[in-house]
C-alpha cells in the first residue's frame, strides 16, 4: 500500500514536470519563431540569414539595418515585454478578485490609465514640449491605481462577478469618454499622435522606450515571481491565506500595486489593449493543467508575449499599408475565449 | 495548563459587539464545541480567535502569549483553520490543496522538500484520502472535501484546529467519520479542537466541554452534563415546540395536541418507543404505563405522552399505581399492548393486560 502510494506520487510528479517542460519549450520556440517571422515580414521582406547577420553584427544593407534596428526590432521586443506584462497583470487581478474574467481592460484599469496619460501628455506637450517615459508610466500608474480602487469599492460590497464586471466596464466607458473629450479639444499637432495611441498600438516604439519598459516590467516580474508562494495561498481565499501566515493587509496592497503598475506600463506606451489579460492566463492554465503561480507566472508572461507579437504582426500586415489597432486583433482572438469561458461556467 | 484562554473577550463586527464577556479556558488536547442558534455569534468567536476579525475588548491567550503578539507566520504553525466558505480554486488536485498546508515550513518560493511530501502523505493517511489524492478538488463530494481540508490543516502541524460548522452538508456517515478523526487527533496527538457544531446531539457526544452562545443573552461554558440541562437547551435554542433529551441526545418533536389521552399504551423495556413515535406522527394524544422511571420507554413517554403511569425502579408495582393505571386505561378509547417482558417485579402488568384483553373482547363481542 505504502509503496504503491510513493510510486503514484513519483509518477504524477514526473508527468507534471514533463508537461511543464514541454509547455515552456513550446512557448520559447514559438517566441523565437515569431520574432524572426515578425522581423522578416512587412513591406520590405528581409531574409532570415540577413536578419541574423544584422542583429548580431550590425552589418548589412543600410536600409535593411535601419528597418530592423530602428523600427521592427524595438517594436517586436516592446510588444513582447508589454504583452507579458499585460497577461501577468490579468493573472494577478484574477487571483485578487477570485474571478477568471477579471483583467486590466474589462475592469476599466487600462482606460483609467489612458485618461491620466492623456491629461499628462496634453498638459506637458503644451508647456514643455516633451515628456519622459517615466512620467508617463507614473501618470498611468496613478490612473490605474485610482480606477482599481474605485472598482474595489464596488466589489468589496457586492461579491458578485457580474456586478464587478459591469462596474469595471462602466468605469472604462467614463474614462474613455473623458479621454476622447480631451483629445478633441487638444492642440491639433498632438492629435495625430494621441489618437493613434489612445486606440492601442505598438507602432513608433523607440529603443529608449523599450529600455524603460524592460526595466520596469523586469523588476515587476521578479517581484511577482517572488510573490508566487503567498499568491498560491491567496488562491484559497484571504482567510485561509492569513491562517497560513500571509500578512493579508500588506499582501493585498502589494498585489494592487503590482497589477496597477504592470497595466500602467502597457498603457503608457501602447495604450489600452483588450482581452489579452483574460484570454492568455485562461489558456495557459489549461495547457499547464495547473493554477500554481510558480509555474503559471513565467508561462503566462511568455504566453502573453507570444500572443501580442502574433497580434501585432497581424495588425501590421493584414491590410498593409493600413495598420489595425492592436485591440482590434486581440479582441478578435481574445473575446471568443472569454465567451467560451462564460459558457463553460454556466454548464458548471 | 490552559492552552487557549479567552478573558473578558468581546467580539463583533465594526466595533459592534455580538458576544460580550467571554471567559473560556481550554486545555491541550481537549475538544470544545460551540453550540447555539444560527447567527448567535459562534463564527464570530472563531473568526476572532483566528484573527480574521479584530476583537473589541478582552484578551485571547494562546499557549501563554497574547495571540495578537504572534506574527501571522508564528501563528500559522500553531493554529490551523477549516472554514465554512467554499474554496474557489481551479485545476488543483486534492493533494495540491493538502500541500498548501505546508506553507509555514517551505522556503521563499514554496518548493516542497521530501519531508514535506512525507507530511502530506501522513496527513492524507490520517484522513484516509489516498484514493482521491489526484482527483480534481472541485470534483469531489462534500464529505471528501472536508477530509481534504482537514488533511490540509494537519499539514500545518498545528497544536490547535479551529473548525466552523465542519459537519454541515455532510451525511450521517461522513459526519461520524469526521468526528471520529477529530477525536483521535485530540486523544492521540493532543491537538486541541475548537469547533462550532449545529448538531447538539453530536456536540454532547464528542466534546469534552461545551460553549453555549446566544448573542449577549446567554453564554455558558462547562462539561456536557452541566450544559445539557433540558431547560438550558430549550432556552438556548428558544425551543417552544419539541424537546431535546440531554441524557440520550435525542431530538423529539412536540407532543400530540390535546390533554386527554385517547390511547393507552402498555409498554416497557423499549417496546413502546415505535408506538409512541407513530402516535406522535398521527397526532393522537396517548397515555403510557406502567413504566419504571429508569425504563428507556419512560425517557420518551415523558416527552410525548399526555400522561405516564410510573413506578419507582426495581420495586414491585404498588396497588395504588395499578389502580391509577386501570383508571387511566378505562378512560381511553383504545388500548395498545406492545407486549413488554414481564418478570417478578412487574407481575401486576400481566393483570393489567388481562383487563385490557377482556375489554377488547367485550367490545368485539
Amino acid at each position: 500500500m505504502n509503496e504503491q502510494i510513493l510510486i503514484t506520487d513519483k509518477n504524477e510528479s514526473r508527468k507534471r514536470r514533463l508537461r511543464y517542460t514541454a509547455v515552456f519549450v513550446l512557448l520559447a520556440a514559438a517566441f523565437l519563431f515569431i520574432v524572426v517571422l515578425n522581423i522578416n515580414t512587412g513591406n520590405v521582406k528581409i531574409s532570415v540569414p540577413d536578419i541574423v547577420r544584422i542583429i548580431f553584427t550590425g552589418e548589412g544593407e543600410q536600409t535593411q539595418v535601419n528597418i530592423i534596428m530602428k523600427i521592427r526590432l524595438p517594436r517586436i521586443l516592446m510588444s513582447a515585454v508589454l504583452g507579458g506584462a499585460l497577461s501577468l497583470a490579468g493573472f494577478l487581478l484574477q487571483t485578487f478578485f477570485e474571478n477568471p474574467i477579471a483583467g486590466p481592460f474589462v475592469l476599466g484599469i487600462s482606460s483609467g490609465a489612458k485618461m491620466t496619460v492623456a491629461v499628462t501628455m496634453i498638459l506637458f506637450i503644451n508647456k514643455i514640449g516633451m515628456i519622459s517615459s517615466y512620467i508617463l508610466i507614473f501618470a498611468a500608474f496613478i490612473g490605474a491605481f485610482l480606477s482599481l480602487g474605485f472598482v474595489l469599492l464596488f466589489s468589496r460590497r457586492i461579491r458578485n462577478m457580474a456586478t464587478l464586471l459591469v462596474a469595471g466596464i462602466m468605469l472604462g466607458y467614463i474614462c474613455t469618454a473623458i479621454t476622447d473629450f480631451l483629445i478633441t479639444f487638444a492642440e491639433d499637432s498632438d492629435i495625430a499622435n494621441l489618437h493613434n495611441w489612445s486606440n492601442g498600438s505598438f507602432s513608433g516604439m523607440t529603443w529608449s522606450n523599450f529600455y524603460v519598459a524592460l526595466l520596469v516590467v523586469g523588476v515587476s516580474f521578479v517581484i511577482c515571481f517572488m510573490m508566487a508562494k503567498p499568491l498560491g495561498a491567496y488562491q484559497l481565499g484571504e482567510a485561509y491565506a492569513q491562517s497560513m501566515g500571509v500578512d493579508i493587509k500588506k499582501f493585498r496592497v502589494l498585489l494592487i500595486v503590482m497589477s496597477s503598475l504592470l497595466a500602467a506600463v502597457v498603457t503608457a506606451f501602447a495604450g489600452p489593449i483588450s482581452f489579452v489579460g483574460i484570454a492568455v492566463p485562461f489558456l495557459i492554465k489549461r495547457i499547464l493543467n495547473t493554477s500554481k503561480p510558480i509555474v503559471v507566472i513565467p508561462a503566462v508572461f511568455l504566453g502573453g508575449s507570444v500572443f501580442c507579437m502574433i497580434s501585432d504582426l497581424i495588425a501590421r500586415t493584414a491590410f498593409s499599408p493600413l495598420e489595425l489597432n492592436i485591440s482590434t486583433v486581440t479582441s478578435l482572438f481574445g473575446a471568443p475565449v472569454v465567451i467560451y469561458m462564460m459558457l463553460r461556467r454556466k454548464r458548471g | 495548563m490552559d492552552y487557549l484562554k479567552l478573558e473578558h473577550l468581546s467580539v463583533g463586527y465594526n466595533n459592534q459587539s455580538v458576544v460580550d464577556d467571554i471567559n473560556i479556558d481550554i486545555k491541550k488536547g481537549e475538544i470544545v464545541a460551540l453550540i447555539g442558534p444560527n447567527g448567535a455569534g459562534k463564527s464570530t468567536i472563531l473568526k476572532s480567535i483566528a484573527r480574521e476579525l479584530d476583537i473589541i475588548s478582552g484578551k485571547i491567550i494562546l499557549d501563554g502569549r497574547d495571540i495578537h503578539k504572534y506574527s501571522f507566520k508564528e501563528l500559522s504553525s500553531k493554529m490551523a483553520v477549516i472554514l465554512t466558505e467554499r474554496i474557489k480554486v481551479e485545476l488543483m488536485t486534492c493533494r495540491d490543496i493538502v500541500a498548501t498546508g505546508r506553507y509555514p515550513y517551505t522556503g521563499r518560493l514554496g518548493f516542497l522538500t521530501e519531508k514535506d511530501e512525507e507530511k502530506i502523505n501522513e496527513a492524507l493517511e490520517t484522513v484516509q484520502a489516498f484514493d482521491i489524492a489526484y482527483k480534481d478538488f472541485n470534483r469531489i463530494s462534500d464529505g471528501q472535501r472536508q477530509r481534504i481540508l482537514l488533511a490540509r490543516a494537519l499539514c500545518q502541524e498545528p497544536e490547535i484546529i479551529l473548525l466552523d460548522e465542519p459537519t454541515s452538508f455532510l451525511d450521517v456517515k461522513h459526519k461520524l467519520e469526521l468526528l471520529t478523526i477529530l477525536t483521535n487527533l485530540a486523544r492521540k496527538k493532543k491537538i486541541t479542537v475548537l469547533t462550532s457544531l449545529h448538531e447538539i446531539d453530536l456536540a454532547e457526544k464528542v466534546a469534552d466541554r461545551i460553549v453555549t452562545v446566544k448573542g449577549k443573552e446567554l453564554f455558558g461554558f462547562g462539561k456536557p452534563e452541566e450544559i445539557f440541562e433540558e431547560s438550558n437547551i430549550r432556552e438556548l435554542y428558544d425551543i417552544k415546540k419539541g424537546f431535546f433529551d440531554p441524557l440520550l441526545g435525542n431530538i423529539e418533536l412536540s407532543k400530540p395536541e390535546g390533554r386527554k389521552p385517547k390511547v393507552f399504551v402498555i409498554a416497557g423495556g423499549g417496546t413502546g418507543i415505535p408506538v409512541f413515535r407513530k402516535l406522535q406522527k398521527e397526532n393522537i394524544p396517548f397515555a403510557a404505563g406502567i413504566l419504571y422511571t429508569n425504563d428507556i420507554d419512560y425517557r420518551l413517554a415523558r416527552l410525548l405522552a399526555a400522561e405516564v403511569i410510573t413506578e419507582q425502579p426495581f420495586e414491585e408495582i404498588s396497588d395504588e399505581t395499578f389502580e391509577r393505571a386501570v383508571a387511566c386505561m378505562n378512560s381511553c378509547e383504545k388500548i395498545i399492548n406492545t407486549a413488554p417482558k414481564i418478570g417478578k417485579m412487574n407481575k401486576k402488568l400481566e393483570e393489567l393486560i388481562n383487563i385490557a384483553e377482556k375489554r377488547q373482547e367485550e367490545q368485539n363481542g
